[in-house]
């Protein structure tokens, strides 16, 4: 389905960026790290209007030619973005919110973690299934 | 032939609804202006069907003479020209003309219309007064024509006649009939919308449905469903036009994906025809005729369907004021067709999208800029920046592929392909032939010659990326700064790409985005290399040798890039200094030994561990750390400040920013803050004025702040090089290697001056190259101090108790003094404290950590002033241990405090006794002074012993016989044995003292006491002062008899003889025997002078009687503090004695008991009276008492004795007189108690019966 996964700290720094395998993961580095301007943009005209009752799903950030970046922003700035291959045309705005919201709740495992530092790289395994999953269904 | 018809009207766009007039055409054309004027004026709600929402909407119709042609033919599905309305005019009032042509006329234009089932008529009757006036004869009331035609034509149907009266009139009836005759048109023109358009969309609809079945044609639909929106759009109803429109969309990208999913529809076959021509968007045009006749012939490919489609919304949308939009769509619309032509595999020539997203993109932009001002376009920027940015990126690819980007230019191939690519742009289109700024002529230009290439590729990219820098997306303005970068590469420009690759390193650096950074490094490494920019070439060699991300062989790639440059013998003074930080960082330090702290000259290790980050193994020709030394000017000082200093026990951890981790997180977050409490408390009367939290690394924390990446980190931009400074002192290791990970490399600090050396630089030589580390945090320091030889004693066992013989031990800290062979301590022996010579004494040499070094025997030998040890020879800063035992005298008592001389000449202070706070023991301080081989100086060392003993001696007298009691208190916690008590008197030979103690060895448990008891017996006479001294011998319980050891007490008794005895007698009231309670009695208190008044006596006498007999004052006084006896009268009176044995004298006083029972004797108490003249000579006596009492507990002994009677005495005193302390002050007659032997009393201890007040009983007993 994805094709490349990514949890963004709320400095912006990556804290997970998985991609799949077969095509340039540097790539999508750059894709997820320019992403981060329409997150930001969205974030703010967000939070002027609505105050604090957001939607955490911030819909599509930009689409490429290859590829679709879609964003979501957890109420601790935590971002996730997911990139789809723009071929992918099964893949609807409710089963992304689906995927989002899979991963928020994975995330939220990591974090409930005792032995887990917020801020550090997630290296956990029951994240990392969760990921595969949502990559290995395209097929 | 209706296509033909069509142009025209769609072209100008003023396309109404057609409505056809027949009937009277003068008639019509006479009202035309005001009907076309005022049919708009006002707005109609229009009703949907299908539950659309009703819409107001100013109507506008097309009037055009009545034609049979106009009716649209069966299965027409033309809309535009569809007549919606039929409108017959009259202003016949006339019945004859009526009947004789209008009704036929009438009949005939009825009947076409039922041919062609068009039910959307009406019939205008018009009427003028001047008609009226005019046929008079003939006219019929203006109703009958009406009812006529409506009873001809308008069957069941009143309402498709209307009657307008006086239209060109301006009355009130004349606008009154005006409105309802537009009213009823509105309502009329509406009423056919609604019927004709929903027909035309049930039409439509039942079309659509049949898209399953085979030879439904895509096309044919879009005719029919475009043309609906045509109507739409006449109706200035452009939203509902734009869903038409996206209808259509959606169907079509439906099917396409649909084809995807392997689902392929016939008509799309000839959207698969290859791609011939891109030449992009057409935008100018309300419709673009070419395409559309295309679709309608079945000959359009995707591309031209999309592009058309899209000129059709992007039209409406601007109609609706929307043109952002436009470019939001726009950008969808190209990403999409490139999908599409993707996944319908569609031919297309390389580079041909390119061509056509770039042209599309510009057309895009062009028709936004058409229509918008300058400002609106700037505030939307981000709207149109995707379009730039993805122009730019087109026409970079097409740079690339017609080979303009390179160095050399485009080669022969590259020209081909160009030539293939202009060819598919066709023709300019016509309405851009003039302009000079086309999109057309902007890409003809830019693909014909590489310099026309970079000036339109460097616009472009300069425009997109102010607009990104002006939206504040500045990570996709760095993107766009790359790839311009490395199109400045590729044109062999290194310099101007360096600044974007920098530009957006940091920013992911800042970031932490490792993969990113590790590849813009790299780009940047090339950059550097080609600007042969050595120092940062090398700088960011090293950062990328270091970078796991990249494989090992370009690892290793980068790091021989190093050593080549390392290995090369230029001249020494060119040399490259780089951050140690790239290349190495410091995991760990450990000082050797722990404390961090050694004495000059003594040896510290510091192992460093270096986790190395290069490939491959290094060899280093020198390591070293350069050394702040400062010289501590505090002179010599103890261990204890160096240890509170360094807390971290010699083990330095470096905080760890560990790339491979990627551990952005803390140099994200920062360092931890290192929070103090703070108490500001005022200093006079330390009450806390503010408390608060201080942050004692503020620097750190707010640096990091300041500028997002902390120095020293290994993803540093560029890390500031650093020049070594020449520090004086280094700590260097010579030739090492340094293998990939930790490596522990060993120096050996410095330790020659005594100072505190601060590690500041650390340094990593390889050949031309210098990795250097301006810092070391956290500050790494040690110290080096110098030690004055220190001696000092404690005892073995705490507590030393005197009188037994107390292990000590002597304790020598040489320091930086050597104890040379023949070196000896010379103690000066005091009488109070003599060392106990022993046979083996046994000195122990250890280092300072506590490591036995060796043991040799000591020589000890006494003279009579000194003892003197000669020690063992031990190196400097060793400890030199050895245990003497030493006994220290109990002082007894009374010694007389002369001050002697000690052998060094210095006064000697005798050792006093105090009271200790911490034990009941008293405390006597030794001095002991030490003349030590290193020092001119004598060392005063001091130790405290405690005297286990605690002794009290008492004067008991019975009439003349004299006892004398001591007793022994043992206040320490060990039991002891005593032995051979002995009293003796050193003065009065004469005296006997008999001992009445039977055992000759008692046993003296801890906290009990022992009684002793000496009859005191004299042959001529009793000496007024006697000179005590106690001895008794004591040891530990179970030790032998040759522990014992002597203790002495000695004390001095005066006034012992007996001067007077005191006797008091009660006798009942008269005729009674007995005394009764409540009955007062007399008490007769006889005090007779015992003894001739003794030598010391005389003086005191004051006064000669006139018969020559010396007398002496006394003053007595009877009280009962136990408040069984009332004393009546004079309770307290002054008496002369005559100083002469025998004399007796008797005071007679009234008592009365207060009780029955037996009561002992009221207390008789008699002191001295002294008179004023005397008591001031004698002021100083008391006081010197006072100040024994206070000041010696030996002493206070004899106070303690005469307890019972001086201070109940003093206590009656003060109730007597007015206060001791004012006599004393204003020197009045004072009383002076007799000392405690001097006065017996008989009645002592006596008791008397005292019967009840009734009690007839008797019963008398005597006790003594």
């Amino acid at each position: 389905m994805a094709v490349c996964i990514a949890v963004i700290a709320k400095e912006n720094y990556p804290l997970y960026i998985r991609s799949v395998p077969t095509q340039n993961e540097l790539k999508f580095h750059y894709t997820v790290h320019t992403s981060l301007d329409v997150v930001e943009e969205k974030i703010s005209a967000v939070g002027k209007s609505l105050g604090d009752q957001r939607e955490l799903y911030l819909g599509l950030l930009y689409p490429t030619e290859d590829y679709k970046v879609y964003g979501y922003v957890t109420n601790s700035k935590v971002k996730f973005v997911i990139v789809v291959d723009s071929s992918n045309t099964s893949l609807r705005d409710n089963e992304i919110r689906s995927m989002f919201r899979k991963l928020h709740n994975s995330f939220t495992d990591v974090m409930c973690n005792p032995f887990h530092n917020p801020g550090d790289p997630i290296q956990s395994k029951a994240f990392n299934g969760i990921v595969s999953g949502m990559m290995v269904q395209t097929g | 032939m209706e296509c033909q018809e069509e142009k025209p009207i769609i072209y100008t766009m003023e396309n109404k609804p057609i409505v056809t007039c027949a009937g009277d055409q003068g008639l019509f054309t006479s009202l035309y202006t005001s009907l076309v004027q005022q049919l708009p004026r006002e707005p109609m709600e229009w009703r949907r069907t299908y539950g659309r929402a009703p819409k107001m909407i100013h109507l506008e119709a097309n009037f055009v003479q009545f034609k049979e042609e106009l009716l649209p033919k069966e299965g027409n599905k033309a809309l535009l020209t569809f007549p919606f309305l039929h409108i017959y005019w009259t202003d016949c009032c006339d019945t004859e003309v009526y009947k004789s042509s209008v009704k036929e006329d009438m009949m005939r234009w009825q009947n076409s219309l039922r041919t062609h089932n068009s039910a959307d008529w009406v019939i205008i009757v018009v009427e003028t007064s001047d008609t009226k006036k005019k046929n008079k004869t003939n006219i019929l009331p203006r109703s009958s024509i009406v009812d006529k035609i409506r009873s001809d034509f308008c069957n069941k149907q009143n309402d498709r006649c209307v009657v307008l009266s006086d239209p060109l009139k301006d009355s009130s009836r004349s606008v009154e009939s005006w409105n309802s005759l537009l009213l009823k048109l509105r309502t009329l023109l509406l009423m056919s919308f609604t019927k004709n358009l929903g027909r035309f969309e049930d039409d439509m609809r039942t079309l659509r449905e049949k898209r399953t079945q085979p030879g439904w044609s895509f096309c044919e639909y879009f005719m029919v469903q475009e043309e609906l929106a045509f109507v739409f759009e006449m109706l200035q109803q452009f939203e509902d036009a734009l869903v038409q429109y996206d209808e259509l969309d959606a169907l079509f990208t439906q099917y396409v994906l649909n084809f995807g999913a392997g689902d392929m529809a016939n008509w799309l076959g000839s959207f698969c025809a290859p791609v011939r021509n891109w030449s992009g968007l057409l935008l100018r045009r309300p419709i673009d005729m070419e395409k559309r006749d295309s679709i309608q012939r079945g000959e359009a490919n995707l591309l031209d369907l999309r592009s058309y489609l899209f000129s059709r919304q992007c039209t409406l949308l601007i109609f609706l004021q929307r043109p952002w939009e436009v470019t939001q769509r726009a950008l969808e619309l190209l990403h999409n067709c490139i999908q599409e032509l993707h996944l319908l595999e569609v031919p297309v020539v390389e580079g041909a999208l390119d061509c056509w997203v770039f042209l599309s993109c510009l057309e895009v932009l062009h028709r936004i800029e058409g229509c918008c001002d300058q400002a609106q376009l700037a505030s939307n920027c981000s709207h149109t920046v995707g379009l730039w940015a993805y122009a730019t990126d087109k026409l970079k690819s097409l740079g690339e592929l017609c080979g303009l980007v390179s160095e050399k230019g485009p080669t022969s191939e590259d020209l081909n392909r160009t030539v293939d690519l202009l060819a598919g742009l066709g023709d300019e289109r016509a309405e851009t032939v003039n302009s000079l700024q086309s999109p057309y002529k902007k890409l003809k230009e830019a693909l014909s010659s590489v310099e026309a290439f970079e000036r339109h590729y460097l616009e472009l990219s300069h425009a997109a990326l102010e607009m990104y820098q002006a939206i504040g997306r500045l990570r996709s303005a760095r993107l766009v700064g790359k790839s311009l970068a490395e199109f400045y590469m590729r044109k062999g420009d290194p310099k101007r790409a360096e600044t974007f690759f920098q530009e957006a390193l940091k920013s992911y650096v800042s970031e932490g985005w490792r993969l990113p950074v590790t590849h813009t490094r790299r780009q940047i490494a090339e950059c550097q290399k080609l600007q042969a920019r050595t120092e940062d070439y090398l700088q960011t060699s090293a950062l990328l040798a270091g970078d796991t991300n990249l494989s090992t062989e370009e690892r290793e790639h980068f790091c021989q890039e190093i050593l080549n440059f390392a290995g090369k013998s230029g001249d020494q003074s060119h040399k490259v200094t780089l951050s140690m930080g790239v290349f190495a960082q410091l995991t760990r330090l450990q000082f050797h030994p722990a404390t961090a702290s050694v004495h000059s000259g003594a040896v510290l290790q510091v192992e460093l561990t270096m986790n190395c980050l290069m490939p491959i193994s290094m060899s280093i020709q020198q390591l070293a750390a350069s050394i702040h030394f400062d010289v501590d000017h505090g002179g010599t000082h103890g261990r204890s400040k160096l240890d509170q200093r360094q807390i971290n026990a010699g083990t330095v951890e470096f905080s760890q920013d560990n790339s491979s981790v990627g551990l952005r997180s803390s140099a994200a977050a920062g360092p931890s803050l290192e929070l103090d409490e703070i108490q500001d408390r005022s200093p006079s009367d330390n009450f806390l004025n503010s408390t608060g939290v201080v942050c004692k690394n503020t620097h750190l924390v707010m640096r990091c702040h300041d500028s997002i990446s902390p120095p020293n980190t290994p993803n540093s931009v560029s890390p500031s090089t650093v020049a070594m400074k020449e520090g004086g002192q280094m700590l260097k290791v010579q030739d090492i290697i340094l293998k990939p990970g930790n490596n522990s490399i060993i120096f050996t600090a410095p330790s020659g001056q005594p100072g505190t050396y601060t590690l500041r630089q650390l340094c990593a030589t390889v050949g031309e190259i210098q990795f250097v580390q301006s810092h070391i945090y956290p500050t790494i320091r040690y110290e080096v101090y110098s030690q004055e030889p220190q001696l000092t004693v404690d005892p073995v066992s705490e507590p030393l108790l005197a009188g037994l013989p107390q292990m000590i031990k002597f304790t020598l800290l040489t320091g930086h003094c050597a104890v040379k062979k023949g070196d000896a301590l010379q103690l000066s022996n005091t009488d109070t404290m003599p060392f106990l010579p022993s046979t083996s004494c046994t000195a122990r040499i250890s280092c300072q950590t506590s490591d036995v070094v060796g043991e040799s025997i000591l020589s000890i030998q006494s003279s009579e002033k000194v003892t003197s040890i000669s020690l063992p020879p031990t190196p400097p800063y060793h400890i030199l241990e050895f245990q003497l035992e030493v006994l220290c005298i109990i002082p007894s008592g009374l010694d007389s405090v002369a001050n002697e001389r000690l052998t060094n000449g210095e006064v000697r202070h005798r050792p006093r006794s105090y009271s200790h706070p911490d034990t009941p023991m008293t405390a006597v301080d030794q001095r002991m002074s030490v003349d030590c081989p290193w020092s001119i100086y004598s060392t005063l060392l001091s130790l405290t012993f405690y005297i286990p003993f605690k002794t009290k001696h008492s004067l008991l007298s019975a009439g003349n016989r004299k006892y004398i009691q001591v007793c022994v208190q043992n206040v320490s916690d060990v039991s002891f044995t005593l032995a051979d008590v002995k009293l003796t008197e050193k003065q009065h030979a004469s005296l006997e003292l008999q001992s009445l103690n039977t055992k000759t060895h008692q046993l003296l448990c801890s906290k009990h006491s022992v009684f002793c008891l000496w009859e005191v017996r004299w042959k001529d006479e009793l000496p007024s002062c006697l000179q005590c001294v106690f001895s008794a011998n004591f040891s530990p319980v179970n030790k032998d008899i040759s522990a014992f050891k002597p203790f002495h007490y000695q004390f001095q008794l005066e006034g012992v003889t007996t001067l007077y005895s005191v006797r008091g007698k009660i006798s009942p009231p008269a005729g009674e025997q007995h005394c009764r309670s409540g009955f007062l009695c007399g008490f007769e208190v006889s005090i007779t002078r015992l003894t001739e008044p003794a030598e010391g006596e005389v003086a005191e006498d004051s006064k000669t009687d006139g018969d020559c007999l010396k007398t002496t004052k006394l003053m007595y006084e009877v009280a009962d503090s136990s408040s069984n006896w009332a004393v009546c009268g004079k309770s307290s009176g002054m008496v002369l004695m005559p100083m002469k044995a025998n004399c007796t004298h008797k005071v007679q006083i009234e008592v009365m008991p207060l009780f029955a029972g037996h009561l002992p004797f009221p207390k008789i108490k008699v002191l001295k009276y002294l008179p004023h003249s005397a008591a001031v000579a004698i002021q100083s006596d008391p006081d010197s008492c006072v100040e024994n009492d206070s000041l010696s507990l030996l002493d206070k002994t004899l106070d303690d004795q005469g307890d019972t009677a001086s201070i109940r005495s003093r206590g009656s005193i003060h109730s007597v007189g007015s206060g001791d302390q004012q006599q004393k002050s204003i020197a009045m007659p004072r009383l002076e108690p007799f000392s405690p032997g001097q006065v017996f009393n008989h009645s002592y201890g006596q008791q008397i019966v005292v019967l009840p007040a009734t009690d007839d009983h008797i019963m008398e007993v005597n006790a003594t």
